[in-house]
């Protein structure tokens, strides 16, 4: 018995050592970036400092909000990650609901196509709908994120509909049978029995729609924010990406006295740009961690 | 009586015409049909999606990888090539194939090395640990933030890897001994460890949420007959994890592929916008195809591996057959000996030659 015991404290505590050794692997980026964002420039210089900056100096998160014009940015990239989700939520939902509940000639064909268009990559369709987008008048506006949105064709999209279809499949078919008993429509059934029913799968679509569109920047600089001509349209992704121009003429022109850029100010730039999903996660992280158990993803 | 036969036999007429009128609308299968008319009307949004942005531009798209296009203010002028844009972009188009390959070669190695970190890490989160759900949190975190350009940002600060860890050594060390072919792209996929790794996320909580679901009494019937826990691990949890571990590798390689680090991708877009008369919209079409069939065979390759590889208890229950099979031919042997030599005893006893039983063979 007490070789088994000692066996089994050994295995415990290889256990617990090995994921608190990863786990600060997997901070140590996030950890590293919040330390420099605060250090000052004698700080960065500093060979002796390394994790702990001698004084907390916000004038860095200060210049960097100011070059990406924080506010507004934060406000657009809600707005270009919200709407599309909203059209993903309520297309899927019906496509998932018509695909989990009826039998139709050449079902099998549409979920295969389905798969065969998560497994395309974007860029293959992305240059005749960018032509299409252009002759529509709708590019670099937001309706070349919502259009496809509503029609299931969004990003990543066909995830998102599997998931609806695998979990619509799993409400047992007597409770729509009473329902139509009890005179309802077929409509009526899909909103009154089925969509309640189905709140973890929308949670789940939720969250991870409005994740993958808030860090979507190829997409987004293609067809919202405009490659040549810039749009008014931008997100925080998207003023990271540009940071060290747009930092570049911020700094040229404002009057507040701009440090020229540095390591800190790239960081805190970075910081400010994932704080509102941080944020987000740490409010909602049982939602995000158990959506993948609740959605049964991987059910059969 | 003719004339009531008769009058029965028009009656019976009228009733079987009746009949027919009633179950012309009681045809069987009616309530299906119109079910499936139904799920078509529930269908209709994505068809209509389908045509537009799916069916619409990969047939233009194939239509543009074969002419040179070029963006005048009037509107788009074309001129058709054939295969010109694929021979360009394969014979004089040197960053494109040194991307492809880099691609192929950091995608085939990294997916495994996701894939079994991933494996690894849900395995210890499956056990009876304290403090579970903040270490999901921890590794489920990277989903949320990870993004294009805030990766690149991290790297070029160096936050990609541990700077406490020599990584120059160990780049060194395997640049000594291997072909610069390997050496390369092992030597980044190490510098860049942190990263990758931050990529397998959705994959742990996929293998997680497979874990929880295997039957806890098979381990126990295991133990009992004394299997060890690398014995459990190979005959039960890797044959039920089988069908996620498929899926995981299938999204990590489309994950791979679509993230915008991901030079290739950014190559298309440059082509795209280009001014040179040579590109445009339809050297890059041919481009993403050529990039499209690459992952299609990556995929491919790795449902291949997956699907065919036998796992363990396979194996074991195909060894068993084979000698079950084998027990029984060798006992129809036997009988059939068994046989041919009580004839020849028969034979022998007609004859004369044997006058009492000698052997009991022959009651087999």
């Amino acid at each position: 018995m007490g070789t088994k015991d000692k066996e089994g404290f050994l295995k415990q505590f290889i256990v617990y050592a090995l994921l608190i050794c990863i786990g600060f692997i997997y901070l140590y980026p996030i950890l590293h970036m919040l330390s420099t964002s605060f250090m000052t420039l004698d700080d960065l210089l500093d060979s002796s400092i390394n994790w702990l900056p001698s004084s907390l100096n916000f004038s860095n998160y200060r210049q960097a909000a100011g070059s990406m014009d924080y506010w507004k940015s934060l406000v657009m990239s809600v707005i270009i990650a919200g709407v599309p989700t909203i059209c993903n939520l309520i297309s899927c939902s019906i496509i998932g609901y018509g695909l989990a509940r009826f039998n139709f000639p050449g079902k099998m064909i549409c979920m295969g196509i389905i798969i065969i268009s998560y497994i395309l990559p974007s860029q293959v369709t992305m240059i005749p709908t960018y032509v299409l987008y252009s002759n529509l008048k709708i590019l670099n506006t937001l309706w070349a994120f919502v259009l496809p949105a509503i029609v299931g064709q969004g990003i990543n999209a066909p995830i998102f509909i599997l998931i609806f279809w695998q979990f619509f499949r799993q409400i047992p078919k007597v409770l729509i049978e009473a329902s139509k008993i009890d005179g309802a429509g077929y409509f009526e059934s899909f909103y009154k029995v089925a969509l309640p029913s189905g709140k973890p799968a929308f949670v789940t679509v939720a969250l991870f729609s409005f994740v993958w569109y808030w860090n979507e920047s190829y997409l987004t600089n293609i067809y919202v924010h405009g490659i040549g001509t810039s749009s008014t349209w931008t997100s925080l992704v998207i003023q990271v990406q540009n940071f060290a121009t747009n930092y570049s003429t911020y700094s040229s022109t404002a009057v507040s006295g701009a440090t020229s850029l540095n390591e800190s100010i790239n960081m805190s730039g970075t910081m400010l740009s994932i704080l509102p999903l941080l944020i987000l996660y740490l409010i909602l992280q049982k939602q995000f961690v158990e959506s993948i158990d609740r959605a049964g993803i991987t059910g059969e | 009586m003719e004339e009531t036969k008769e009058l029965t036999k028009a009656e019976k007429k009228a009733q079987k015409k009746a009949l027919k009128e009633r179950m012309k609308h009681l045809k069987s299968g009616k309530l299906e049909k119109r079910d499936g008319r139904m799920g078509l009307f529930f269908m209709i949004p994505w068809f209509i999606g389908v045509a537009f942005f799916l069916a619409y531009p990969l047939g233009t798209s194939i239509w543009y990888s074969v002419n040179n296009i070029r963006t005048l203010p009037q509107g788009l002028m074309f001129r058709q090539v054939g295969f010109g844009n694929f021979t360009q972009i394969l014979q004089s188009d040197p960053d494109f194939i040194v991307q492809l390959v880099d691609y192929i070669t950091s995608t085939v190695l990294s997916v495994p090395i996701i894939v079994v970190f991933a494996l690894m890490i849900a395995m210890m989160l499956n056990m009876k640990i304290k403090a579970k759900g903040f270490f999901r949190m921890i590794f489920f975190l990277p989903v949320i933030i990870v993004s294009g350009p805030i990766l690149t940002m991290l790297t070029e600060e160096g936050a990609g890897s541990i700077s406490a860890i020599d990584m120059n050594a160990i780049t060194g060390a395997i640049q000594s001994f291997l072909p610069p072919m390997l050496a390369d792209p092992i030597s980044d996929l190490f510098s860049n460890m942190i990263t990758t790794l931050w990529y397998s996320g959705v994959q742990i909580l996929i293998f997680l949420s497979g874990l929880q679901k295997i039957d806890k009494s098979m381990y126990e019937a295991a133990k009992i007959d004394g299997g060890s826990g690398w014995e459990c691990f190979w005959k039960i949890t890797l044959p039920n994890v089988k069908p996620m571990i498929l899926l995981n590798v299938v999204y990590t390689i489309i994950f791979i592929s679509s993230n915008s680090t991901n030079p290739i991708i950014s190559l298309i877009q440059t082509s795209m916008f280009s001014g040179d008369r040579e590109k445009g919209f339809g050297y890059a079409a041919a481009m993403a195809w050529l990039y499209t069939g690459v992952i299609i065979i990556i995929v491919a390759l790795f449902a291949l591996v997956l699907m065919t590889r036998k796992d363990a208890y396979e194996k074991q229950v195909k060894r068993a057959k084979k000698a079950q099979k084998m027990e029984v031919r060798k006992r129809k042997k036997i009988e059939r000996r068994n046989r041919r030599n009580a004839k020849r005893i028969e034979h022998q006893r007609a004859q004369g030659k044997i006058t009492s039983r000698t052997t009991t063979r022959d009651e087999y």
